[in-house]
């Protein structure tokens, strides 16, 4: 019996430390339910990266590596090439993504690699306390934007999926809000498309998760469920962008 | 034998050590290596992959590392620079990783010339966060290739990076080469690379340490290791030590030029002698403080006193002096000899005085 009480599909009996509210342990219990319905588990690696996801390594219930800041597509890409066999993915939020990786993303999207990254999108920095990230809203207020962010001065948001869709050896690109049931069953069908490409070694993988940063947000957890499905959808349009499997 | 550049003979050696995961990006004077790279390791069944940036090059030598195979990158000053904190991670996660740095000359884009303006970056700021590197520098092709071959083994002795440091000289000279037999390519015990779990236990490569009990038993274990680098990697090479007055240290290429000064010295009857640190970290310290009693050193050096503060720590600064090019050019023999013959005349001239 685990700590908990009861297990947790393709996850390890340790608790997550995510502010009550936050949808990162919802995302990481779906990659991890996915992991073992397709009996991956024994054959991932999985790398975490630097934000929120920082911790991953501690959850998932197969083997992980930890990486720099926006490096995890680099070091999968180092994983998946000696281990053609594995199934590696990343996890990686919007600041790590987006913002100091989006060179190395772009780079492992181009040359086709076949891994999967899941990609949570919050808007805001949330591990150092809620700074402005390359995907946060026009005059949404940050730490950083404290009158909103407002593009003469920090641009415009970045919509990494439309990034994306120009690059050839992208073999599954879609996109989800964690603000709903029905939303979650998606993101969840989502997330399993995208390992089954992987698996075929069709090329790239995103699946992109907007998610909610209650406490970043200055907002309740309902509200910014609610911030999330009014505000946010509709800037980043869900969907299935590209699937060859 | 075979008739290789420093940089031909260090990817082949790299290739029989059981290298098979090559990472790097373009950059003068180590091209070569990449290119020797992308011919060679499809034929043995490795990996060459030409990453986007030597940033994006280390942290794929992290994830094949992590995987459990001999992986390695090259570069030059600059790429160095931007693998910095990839080095800093390979230290923290305890992974093993063969860095060659073909150094060139200057701060910022500098100049594709050799120098050995890297010296302290390799040996004190390789990283963040009390990392070092075991840093070994050839002054040979041949020696570029043996010490390389030496690198891998050590990177997974000691789980822990390895730099090669040569510079752009010996990266495109070209000299004879025996090289190193085949390694037995048997899988390498390596219980903790991440290759997945199977059923067993699953394994975790990480860096990150927030709970002050584990932080303490990794430091623990680092300082461990590098007191046992200290013991028993120390390499360097004397000549002409014993009956010396006057000691010249230099490593790699400059090594080579004071190597020739000391001897045409001797041929005047100048008692000279040659101590060369093969090591720079760890740095050959007792070895040279055990000459110090009544000798003068000079330190020559492709650097402005880079090396000369190790000789200085080592024997104290009253003993030192220092020949450093720091422009991209190599100081002939002679300017090297004029050196000795004139530190010997002062010498003397203060014994009868």
């Amino acid at each position: 019996m685990s700590s908990l009480g009861w297990r947790r599909p393709g996850l390890t009996d340790k608790p997550f430390h995510y502010c009550p509210g936050c949808t990162h342990g919802l995302a990481q219990k779906l990659v991890g339910e996915v992991l073992e319905e397709l009996g991956l588990l024994g054959r991932a690696v999985g790398v975490a990266s630097v934000g929120c996801t920082v911790l991953a390594y501690e959850y998932f219930d197969c083997d992980m590596q930890q990486a720099a800041h926006g490096r995890a597509p680099a070091v999968a890409t180092g994983i998946k090439r000696v281990l053609p066999q594995a199934c590696v993915f990343t996890l990686q939020g919007d600041g790590d993504l987006a913002s100091i990786g989006i060179g190395e993303l772009i780079h492992a999207a181009v040359r086709g690699e076949r891994i999967t990254v899941v990609f949570l999108n919050n808007g805001i920095y949330g591990m150092t306390g809620g700074q402005m990230a390359p995907t946060t809203p026009l005059g949404f207020s940050t730490t950083t934007t404290p009158e909103g962010r407002e593009s003469e001065r920090s641009g415009f948001p970045l919509d990494v999926v439309a990034l994306l869709r120009s690059i050839p050896g992208v073999a599954y690109l879609a996109r989800e809000s964690l603000s709903s049931p029905a939303r979650v069953l998606r993101a969840r069908r989502y997330l399993r498309r995208a390992f089954e490409v992987q698996e075929k070694g069709r090329g790239f993988g995103l699946v992109e998760l907007l998610s909610a940063c209650n406490v970043g947000w200055g907002m309740d957890p309902v509200e910014a469920l609610r911030h999330l499905e009014e505000k946010v959808v509709p800037l980043y349009s869900p969907g299935v962008f590209r699937d060859e499997t | 034998m075979r008739f290789l550049s420093g940089n031909e003979a260090i990817a082949e050696a790299a290739v029989r050590a059981g290298c098979r995961a090559y990472f790097g990006y373009p950059i003068t004077p180590q091209t070569e290596l990449l290119e020797y790279m992308a011919r060679r390791l499809p034929e043995v069944g490795g990996v060459f992959l030409q990453a986007e940036s030597e940033v994006a090059a280390i942290n794929m030598v992290y994830g094949a590392s992590g995987a459990g195979v001999r992986a390695m990158t090259s570069s030059s000053g600059p790429g160095i620079s931007l693998m910095a904190e990839g080095f800093s991670f390979l230290v923290g996660a305890e992974l093993p990783a063969v860095i060659v740095n073909m150094s060139r000359t200057g701060p910022g884009l500098g100049g594709v010339t050799p120098s050995q303006q890297d010296y302290f970056l390799a040996t004190r700021a390789a990283g963040h966060g009390d990392s070092r590197l075991l840093t070994l520098a050839p002054w040979s092709c041949q020696e570029a290739a043996d010490l390389t071959y030496l690198a891998f083994f050590l990177a997974d002795r000691y789980r822990h990076p390895v730099m090669v440091m040569g510079d752009g000289l010996l990266a495109q000279m070209r000299e004879p080469v025996v090289l190193p037999p085949f390694a037995r390519l048997e899988d390498p015990d390596k219980p903790w690379a991440t290759r997945g779990r199977g059923r067993g236990e699953r394994r975790i490569i990480n860096s990150l340490r927030l709970d002050l009990e584990e932080a303490r038993v990794f430091h623990r274990r680092l300082r461990e290791k590098y007191r046992e680098m200290e013991e028993r990697e120390v390499r360097f090479q004397g000549e002409f030590l014993e009956d010396a007055s006057l000691v010249v240290v230099a490593y790699g290429i400059a090594a080579r030029v004071a190597r020739r000064a000391v001897f045409r010295a001797r041929s005047r009857g100048i008692p000279a002698g040659l101590f060369r640190p093969v090591s720079l970290w760890p740095f050959p310290r007792r070895e040279l403080r055990r000459l110090a009693p009544g000798r003068r050193f000079l330190v020559v050096e492709l650097s402005q006193g880079q090396l000369w503060e190790d000789v200085c720590l080592a024997v104290g600064e009253e003993a030192v002096s220092l020949l450093g090019e720091d422009d991209g050019s190599v100081p002939s023999s002679r300017q090297v000899e004029e050196m000795i013959i004139e530190l010997t005349r002062v010498a003397a001239a203060r014994a009868h005085g």
